[in-house]
């Protein structure tokens, strides 16, 4: 006899995002829609850009059960390093970017190779290169802002992919609002397919039906909203590719599952023949050079280099992928989650800041909501076990 | 009033459901030294458990007269108010804080209320340390400056600090060399000059036929009996026949049709020292083989070294200076990694599977793809995905796991079912040869036989199984060989029928002896 299989939706996975949803219309409501403007609609993905890429790599990190505290000097150092090369050495873009790759590349083969090979605690390595990186930008630059930067290096930060514009609406947001659409329904048609070809459980049609309805209202508000101002930011486009990148690693690779295993119980991955140095050596290089790109996009958007550019980068990175659900003793965690947890963030800066909140006040309120969230996730936790 | 200080009477103590004491009685007279014998898993650290209030009163049943007064324990701290303090086997001492905090530490010496005197302190120190022979020890120095032999005696030191009445060492000469162990003894029987009421647990027969006035046998829960020296028959024969005298009924499934063929796995010379002390050697000059389609047990007693042989010939996962030869069909491999273990056919299940097994958070599927994906499932680092889910499924069924489906987590699945998951983990390496240390460690009997059922099909396979126990009736159940491993040694190698508790345990004994002299 078949028994017919029920899921619910699992609400930890869609709780984040039901939040993220309620922030944003909380926030509509007290700036009188303020932030649903075109504009800010923009706004909300240049600014968020870095610290989505930034939660990408942490997240990595976390999974391992540590954190990474340098991120923020190293994307200091990197745009420091670019703005030098730019400005005092007026060299080709290519060689700005190529440059501060490698000094990321650089600084995650330093603190992975204290981590991995001599045994050195994460957050005490993370911290030394946080303090190290900090000093080291202020030396570069003299105390410094470096500036400002030309143009085509701008782009990477400030730019937009080429519009078709009919009647003030770009059309090429339009397409790809389409191909999101189609790309949502087709993987939801083959997840059904999978899951009743091996017999796992469904979930109810109406609780898929409801779910990518709202997922797709989002999608075609956000994309619309764009369409309406200067069309897709560049800085959209990177972190799409890094995003879905990352999310194959982590999901479908052999690599990206032996850092679960790693953060779930070292001992059994050391005993299934995972070399548990080598995936800790790669997490924090893989960091190092995904601060480098953040970096990059930072300096570009600013026209310039500061000697305080990503001062608490880390903590936003580190808050985003507890917010959207890492465990903090690694092991789990998702990439569209911290994705999620970034943006949660981002509303909350955004949102705060048109209300005229001044930065004191957000970061109270952004400690408030990383504890809330992550107290949650640990009572529903206990309350299952 | 009796003579007896201590008298359990009727103790009665069950997990869901499963009674681990069964009417235990124990009597244990002012002033002598009483040893409980048992084999592993019969039940007497419960015991003492119960005795010292780990399990408080009230979830248990039966009562505790102690110096004449029923008591009511709730907790370590009720327990050693009354003067009874225990040591386990994994000493309670920090090691980074001085000897003179460890004697003292719970039951700190103060100036006032919250100050500690620190003079006082290592005065007292060193007056405790004088009653256990340890009299020029400074006691300045952090505790993991010292041997484990010297830190036993400080866990001493620190009950007689806490005026202790009566006394109880489990396996306290488990981790200790001959002459430490001997030195220990020799303190145990000058504490009974004082007038000190020891309770020693102890696999070592010899060592509690020179130190013990009497002997309770434990024995799957029960008491047996108890022998006094003087009055019975007080020889380690007559314990072992008391520990091992149960009966066998058929708990494990016939293994038929199974053609033992060549030797493929070889293990020559091999040699282990100590992962923290370069100087100890663990394992010294171990040989032995195993045929296709046979399966051979490694019986000894717990810290014989069994899992250190089994861990260091996998992927040297256990101690250094490791020298040797392992030779799998004939060929001689080298395997520095477990990744070259694997690749090399070979499969270790360990004794720990929360520990060292399972990632309890992940889900089944992940959890026995883990160690064959790279050569399994996986086309130049990317991810099979449906070929996984069908080889979980496969598995799943095939050695009966029971859970609503392969995405189920791990955690939530019964000790039984963990087990399978770990055996299905290694069945899909495609192992020639299997090392299953404690197959059936913590699983209730159903689950014990299915898992035996595996075993049987994996030698019916053509594959060389090892099966490491503590247990002595599965290894005569389940094995067609056995060596007996004793302090690092093979100490013997039974066949078929030869294969039985006495015979193990004479063993065991022998090599003992042999030791000493």
């Amino acid at each position: 006899m078949e028994k017919k299989k029920i899921a619910n939706l699992d609400m930890k996975q869609y709780g984040m995002f039901l939040a993220l949803v309620a922030i944003y219309l909380i926030f509509a409501i007290l700036t009188g829609g303020a932030n649903t403007s075109p504009a800010n609609i923009n706004n909300l993905v240049m600014q968020n850009g870095y610290v989505v890429i930034l939660a990408v790599g942490m997240l990595l990190c976390v999974l391992t059960g540590n954190i990474d505290l340098g991120v923020g000097s190293v994307v200091a150092v990197t745009g420091a390093a670019a703005g030098i090369i730019l400005v005092d050495y007026k060299m080709n873009m290519w060689v700005a970017i190529l440059i501060a790759l490698l000094i990321g590349l650089a600084t995650g083969v330093f603190a992975g190779a204290f981590i991995a090979y001599l045994g050195i605690p994460p957050f005490v390595v993370t911290l030394a290169t946080m303090l190290m990186g900090r000093g080291l930008t202020y030396t570069l630059l003299q105390a410094q802002t470096k500036g400002p930067l030309p143009d085509n290096f701008v782009f990477v930060g400030a730019g937009f992919l080429p519009t078709m514009k009919v009647g003030g609406i770009d059309l090429v947001s339009i397409i790809v609002a389409i191909i999101a659409t189609i790309a949502v329904i087709l993987s939801e048609l083959k997840s059904i397919k999978t899951k009743k070809k091996y017999g796992f459980a469904l979930n109810p049609t109406w609780q898929i039906v409801l779910k990518d309805a709202v997922l797709l209202f989002i999608i075609w508000f956000f994309f619309y909203k764009l369409a309406c101002w200067n069309g897709l930011p560049f800085v959209l486009l990177l972190m799409a590719i890094l995003v879905a990148i990352y999310a194959f690693i982590t999901s479908q690779t052999v690599a990206g599952r032996q850092i679960y295993a790693l953060g779930g119980n070292r001992k059994a991955a050391q005993l299934s023949g995972i070399n548990t140095n080598k995936v800790f050596f790669w997490v924090y290089v893989n960091m190092g050079v995904l601060s480098a790109i953040a970096g990059i996009v930072l300096a570009a958007r600013n026209a310039s280099a500061t000697p305080k550019a990503g001062d608490g980068f880390e903590m936003d990175a580190i808050a985003s992928c507890y917010i959207g659900g890492a465990a903090v003793a690694g092991g789990a965690g998702t990439i569209l989650g911290a994705v999620v947890g970034a943006f949660v963030m981002g509303i909350l800066n955004n949102g705060m800041s048109l209300c005229g909140l001044t930065t004191d006040i957000q970061k109270i309120v952004k400690g408030a909501v990383l504890l809330g969230a992550v107290t949650m996730d640990v009572l529903s936790k206990r309350k299952k076990g | 009033m009796s003579d007896y200080i201590l008298e359990m009477n009727h103790i009665t103590k069950a997990f869901s459901g499963v009674k681990a004491l069964d009417d235990v009685n124990l009597k244990v007279k002012k002033g002598e030294i009483h040893a409980l014998c048992g084999e592993n898993g019969a039940g007497k650290s419960t015991l003492m458990n119960v005795l010292s209030g780990v399990y408080p009163h009230g979830t248990f049943d039966g009562d505790v007269v102690y110096k004449g007064e029923t008591c009511a324990f709730h907790n370590l701290k009720d327990s050693e108010g009354k003067g009874i303090v225990i040591i386990h086997q994994e000493l309670a001492l920090s090691p980074l804080l001085s000897v003179a905090e460890n004697v003292f530490l719970g039951n700190e010496q103060l100036i006032t209320k919250g100050v500690i005197d620190w003079t006082k302190t290592r005065q007292r120190a060193t007056e405790m340390l004088s009653k256990v022979g340890l009299e020029h020890e400074d006691v300045n120095v952090p505790v993991s400056s010292l041997g484990v032999g010297k830190q036993q005696l400080i866990e001493i030191a620190k009950a007689m600090a806490k005026k202790v009445e009566l006394l109880i060492l489990d396996e306290p000469t488990a981790s200790l060399n001959d002459e430490e162990s001997k030195n220990l003894l020799d303190i145990m029987l000058e504490l009974k000059a004082q007038g000190i009421t020891c309770i020693i647990i102890s696999h070592k027969l010899n060592e509690i036929e020179y130190v013990a006035d009497a002997v309770t046998i434990i024995r799957d829960g029960k008491t047996i009996e108890t022998i006094y020296k003087g009055v019975d028959e007080f020889t380690e024969d007559r314990v072992i026949k008391g520990m091992v005298g149960r009966e066998l009924t058929n708990r494990y499934p016939k293994r038929e049709g199974v053609e033992i063929g060549e030797t493929i796995f070889e293990v020559k010379d091999w040699n282990v020292y100590h992962p923290d002390d370069a100087n100890r050697q663990v394992l010294k000059n171990i040989n032995f083989k195993v045929r296709a389609g046979e399966v051979v047990g490694l019986a000894g007693l717990m810290g014989a070294g069994r899992t250190e042989l089994a861990m260091s010939i996998f992927g040297h996962s256990y101690g250094q200076k490791i020298s040797g030869q392992v030779f799998i069909h004939g060929k001689e491999v080298k395997m520095p990694t477990v990744k070259d273990a694997i690749e090399s056919k070979l499969a270790y299940v360990s004794e720990d599977r929360k520990g060292n097994g399972l990632v309890l958070i992940g889900d089944i599927k992940e959890n026995m793809v883990l160690a064959a994906r790279p050569q399994y499932f996986s086309n130049k680092g990317v991810i099979k995905g449906s070929e996984e889910i069908l080889a979980a499924q496969e598995y799943k069924e095939k050695i009966n796991v029971k859970a609503t489906s392969i995405e189920q987590v791990v955690g939530s699945l019964s000790g039984g079912n963990q087990q399978k998951v770990v055996l299905a983990k290694w069945m899909l390496t495609q192992p020639d040869v299997l090392i299953l240390d404690e197959p059936t460690r913590g699983i209730d009997v159903g689950a014990k036989y299915e898992i035996y059922c595996v075993i049987n099909d994996l030698a019916k396979a053509g594959k060389a199984v090892i099966v490491i126990s503590s247990e002595m009736p599965e290894i005569i159940g389940t094995c067609d060989r056995a060596y007996v491993i004793n302090e690092g040694e093979i100490a013997g190698e039974l066949s078929g029928e030869e294969i039985t508790q006495e015979r193990i345990m004479q063993h065991i004994m022998a090599h003992n002896r042999k030791g000493e002299n």
